[in-house]
């Protein structure tokens, strides 16, 4: 066991940053020593919260670490909110709504910007979920917002995914990304005390049961919390929802369900490797020397079609044992 | 309409020869650039004539002092029957301190009081709370316990000097101690005179000290304004504040929108939770205004607050009293205005905003000190600031006439494009379900978020100047003396709260603040309990904290 | 990172700061008002960030600056550059540089400075490779 490995598995936060932070940069020791942490990876409960912005997730977040905390389990949190495509930064602000578990040892929050839409946010965030489950963290939560691809793809990562909704954001339930829907292991209504409550309640409950149930399949309950001010109410009902979603992982283990998901974890995990180690370098070396430009303008003039060029191009580069 | 068609005739051709010649002239001598605005962005003309006021109808729309709709000012006889109170917001360090302070500047010849608290205070911690760590006494006055309050008002006669308080979340408390201080020194409570800030929506939208949710933060302001109309009728028991939303880089008209669309809140509150008769009330109800650098803006926006407030009052609310329909206003110099770059150019800053101010017919003014940028007011700073208001009221000749601009077409002009712009925004709050719903939905904040990125970035890229920062920037430093408190003060202030706590009688003050959180959980107004329980020598912090127990903590949303 | 530490709420200029950062192609951790000085270090490690701005304009920056300064050094951190802004008058400055700041920017200083500043002093992740 290297150093680091020592330090992160024994909850070490410096140690455990500064691998997040070069695994997402792409530092080339980061990947060795993510290779080393690995088999003490695997032991995590890991919960997927996705939904529109605006939603209150993080508010919901901070509520679940509350909860998990009064369980005596340590928790991490991934919060992934979006990079600018316009300047390439990012305001990183979901922390100040998880303000008060800031000095807890026992919980550890990282916030993770989506960089763009070349991809690798999922291995990202795939990577800072493995350095905080070899922490031992029993719990780790990741948030995301619900609405482009790659923060879909985050959700994989995910045993089991919270969706929120909030009355009164529109044809809500339409507009999110059809995928949502069928990821959902739990629905969490959030801002309940808002009109709309109801006929959202009412409208989530219509579509679950349209949709076609497998005998013993677990069916999506529908969790209402409501105003935040109200404590005593607002503590029993996130109580409700850290008991449903331990009721989801309850019926994973049962049902032999979590193997399967920790397969597909690890399937998508092989893919963004695999991307990583082939398309990624293939594409900076053709960026770099211009070619991949070049190739560009001659499909742009129709002089060539991106299939054949890709073909040719996989051919060469396999080929040649490039990696 | 304003002018006869003759008028608006010969000016109209006037003014297309007029124009006619500008575009003569800028072939050879363009404008010194494309655009002229003001401070807050709204685009000025070159000229303005007869014809943008054809519109307006002398009556309805301007009219006479203390007339509706009262554009020219509430009282028929201006500054000529009294000036504007110079209120010079002060407080640091000790209670001693600033007691100090207070009699120098009426020395010096200001007429009401107005009290700053240092941080602990303002969030109701007590000086030795871990929160309180540094902040003790240093941008105001350290607050705890009816003791130190009483040092504070040493020697000031409560029945003929009127004192504002700049406090929000434990407003209750420290008016309970003003009230319990006056019992104490024998004046009744009917003769005191004051104003608590006591406005928490623009807590949550701008100044941020916050304690309790909107909902019974809310309830208690109704509490201080039903307190009052009972017993304490010469108090304002609300300031409704645009200042701290403009130092938050608001442009003057959402200042002025949100400020007013704050005060309707209060109002619908206080009707429907104490079923009062907005009559009962309306007529204590203050208002706290920016006056900020560009000259003509404020002027107008002042004018404009006094005449929708009025509208507002007697069409939305049915107020039947003309006191209800008053707009009276405290102003202050604009803060976010001066520069720590070539700080003596702050004098000239705050007598300009000073002059609007004036113009725009305040009733109570504060002026920055030119160090103000470094820190608290030294003396000597202070001084000049309160001359600054003297000078204005004795020697220019301003005050000489009532509400001096009007019928500029300039000035008229502005007034109501002001005010349209300022209904908008109202209406679309009134869209959103009110002000606490906009805040919820994060509207006023990051209104105000985008107009001071905006505003930066003219200044960054030079399309808007200040003077020192942008331009005429020099390298020489100009030494201000500046004024230290000594960290010394807040270790005494420490052992002097521990002392109060040890030496009181503890078991009276367990009572105080049981009987505290059972009007709290019981909806009753918690006045009275709040004085039994200052003059039993409770801490402001230990009140606050059943505020917090009962009524939670806000969380700030974060929005950037 | 971006922190208010201390009681004093007026976080105009923060918020402009963590925009402009944005702006600049910085990712910004933003942790709001009335952040304690414990809650700021902690933050900052675990988010492993290059920088963090303190913002006060109350006074306390003589207590509350330097002690986010030590709390970085008591866990090893170090390395984070702290720089503040706020209502700092100029003979606190010495003190604040003494207790580790590395840089005051008070009002007027332009946004751009302060982003020149941090591009010239923090290493990038490719320089230290």
């Amino acid at each position: 066991m290297t150093e680091t490995t020592a330090k992160i598995c024994a909850g070490d936060i410096r140690s455990a940053s500064r691998l997040i932070r070069d695994l997402e940069d792409r530092i080339p020791e980061a990947r060795p020593r993510l290779k080393q942490l690995f088999q003490y990876t695997g032991k995590s409960f890991i919960i997927g919260i996705t939904g529109a912005p605006g939603a209150g997730k993080s508010t919901l977040t901070d509520a679940l670490i509350t909860e998990f905390r009064k369980q005596n389990k340590t928790v991490g949190v991934l919060a992934v909110d979006p990079t600018s495509p316009f300047s390439g930064g990012a305001i990183l602000g979901d922390r100040v709504r998880m303000l008060k578990h800031a000095e807890d040892e026992g919980v550890f929050i990282r916030s993770l910007a989506t960089r763009g839409a070349l991809g690798g946010l999922s291995q990202a965030a795939g990577d800072a979920i493995h350095v905080m489950e070899a922490m031992g963290k029993n719990v780790i939560l990741v948030e995301t917002v619900g609405i482009g691809q790659q923060e879909l793809d985050i959700i994989h990562h995910a045993h089991s995914v919270i969706v929120v909704l909030v009355p009164g954001m529109g044809d809500e339930i339409q507009t999110m990304k059809a995928g949502i829907m069928e990821i959902a292991d739990v629905f969490a209504i959030n801002k309940a005390d808002r009109p709309g409550a109801k006929q959202l309640q009412t409208e989530l409950t219509g579509l679950l049961a349209a949709s076609p149930l497998t005998p013993g399949a677990w069916k999506p309950p529908i969790v209402s919390i409501g105003n935040l001010y109200e404590p005593a109410a607002f503590a029993e009902q996130t109580a409700e929802l850290a008991r449903k979603i331990s009721d989801h992982h309850a019926h994973l283990l049962a049902s032999g369900q979590l193997s399967h998901r920790m397969e597909r974890q690890a399937l998508i995990e092989i893919s963004d490797a695999l991307k990583s180690c082939i398309l990624d370098p293939l594409l900076r070396e053709l960026t770099d020397s211009g070619e991949l430009k070049r190739i560009a303008q001659k499909v742009k003039n129709r002089e060539a079609d991106p299939y054949t060029e890709a073909e040719a191009l996989a051919r060469r580069f396999l080929k040649s044992g490039e990696k | 309409m304003y002018f006869s068609d003759e008028t608006q005739k010969k000016s109209r051709r006037l003014t297309e020869k007029w124009q006619d010649e500008v575009q003569e002239t800028l072939k050879s001598n363009p404008d010194r650039k494309d655009r002229f605005s003001t401070v807050s962005d709204l685009d000025i003309k070159r000229l303005y004539t007869p014809e943008d006021l054809k519109d307006v109808d002398f009556a309805r729309n301007i009219g006479a002092p203390g007339e509706f709709p009262y554009l020219r000012g509430n009282q028929v006889t201006g500054y000529r029957g009294r000036h504007w109170t110079f209120r010079m917001f002060s407080g640091m360090g000790s209670a001693r301190d600033t007691n100090a302070r207070w009699h120098m500047l009426l020395r010096e010849g200001q007429t009401g009081l107005s009290t700053a608290f240092d941080f602990p205070t303002l969030m109701g911690y007590d000086s030795d709370s871990p929160k309180a760590l540094g902040e003790v006494g240093k941008c105001g006055v350290a607050i705890d316990t009816l003791e130190d309050f009483l040092e504070l008002i040493d020697g000031i006669p409560l029945d003929q000097v009127t004192t504002s308080m700049t406090i929000n979340p434990p407003a209750t408390i420290l008016w309970a101690m003003y009230c319990a201080a006056a019992d104490i020194k024998g004046v009744p409570l009917a003769k005191i005179g004051g104003t608590i800030q006591n406005d928490m929506l623009k807590e949550f939208i701008a100044q941020k000290t916050f304690m309790c949710p909107p909902e019974p933060s809310i309830k208690l302001i109704s509490d201080t304004v039903e307190f009052g109309a009972k017993y304490v009728p010469r108090w304002n028991t609300i300031s409704i504040s645009g200042y701290h939303i403009r130092e938050a880089g608001a442009t003057a008209i959402q200042e002025l929108a949100f400020t007013l669309r704050d005060g309707i809140e209060y109002v619908e509150d206080v009707i429907r939770r104490k079923k009062m008769d907005v009559d009962d009330f309306a007529p204590r109800l203050s208002f706290f205004f920016n006056s900020h650098i560009d000259f003509f803006e404020e002027v107008c926006k002042l004018r404009a607050a006094r005449r929708i407030w009025a509208k507002i009052m007697r069409d939305r609310f049915g107020a039947k009293n003309p006191r209800s329909l008053w707009m009276r206003f405290h102003t202050q110099t604009a803060g976010c205005s001066l520069t720590a770059q070539q700080p003596y150019n702050n004098i000239i800053r705050t007598t300009v905003e000073a002059l609007a101010a004036v113009m725009g017919g305040t009733q109570s003014l504060h002026t920055n000190s030119l160090d103000e940028v470094f820190c608290l007011p030294s003396e000597h700073a202070v001084e000049v600031a309160l001359r600054t208001q003297q000078i204005l009221a004795e020697e220019t000749g301003v005050v000489n006439t009532i509400d001096p601009l009007a019928g500029s077409y300039f000035v008229e002009s502005l007034t109501n494009e002001i005010e349209e712009k300022t209904w908008e925004y109202i209406e679309k709050i009134d869209a959103m379900g009110g002000m606490i719903a906009a805040i919820e939905k994060g509207f006023p904040q990051m209104e105000i978020a985008d107009a001071a990125y905006k505003f930066q970035r003219q200044i960054e890229n030079k399309e808007k100047i200040m003077v020192g920062v942008n331009k005429y920037v020099t390298e020489a430093q100009h030494a201000v003396p500046l004024m230290e408190i000594d960290e010394k003060m807040g270790e005494e202030q420490i052992k002097r709260v521990q002392d109060v706590r040890r030496k009181r009688d503890n078991h009276a003050v367990k009572q105080s603040l049981t009987d505290i959180r059972t009007a709290c959980k019981s909806g009753a107004n918690v006045m009275p309990c709040c004085i039994e329980a200052v003059k039993n020598l409770a801490t402001q912090q230990e009140i606050c904290d059943v505020y917090r127990e009962v009524y939670g903590e806000y969380r700030d949303p974060g929005l950037y | 990172m971006v922190a208010k530490p201390g009681l004093d709420g007026h976080d105009r200029g923060a918020r402009i700061l963590a925009r402009c950062f944005r702006d600049a192609g910085f990712e910004v951790i933003y942790t709001g008002c009335h952040q304690t000085p414990e809650q700021v270090a902690a933050a900052a490690i675990q988010e492993d960030v290059d920088l963090v701005g303190l913002s006060c304009l109350s006074g306390a920056h003589r207590i509350l600056f330097p002690r986010v300064v030590e709390l970085l050094k008591e866990k090893n951190a170090s390395d984070i550059t702290v720089i503040g802004g706020g209502i700092i008058p100029e003979q606190d400055f010495q003190m604040l540089y003494d207790a580790g700041i590395k840089a005051i920017f008070t009002p007027g200083a332009s946004l751009d400075s302060i982003v020149d500043w941090i591009r010239a002093s923090i290493q990038t992740r490719d320089e230290h490779h």
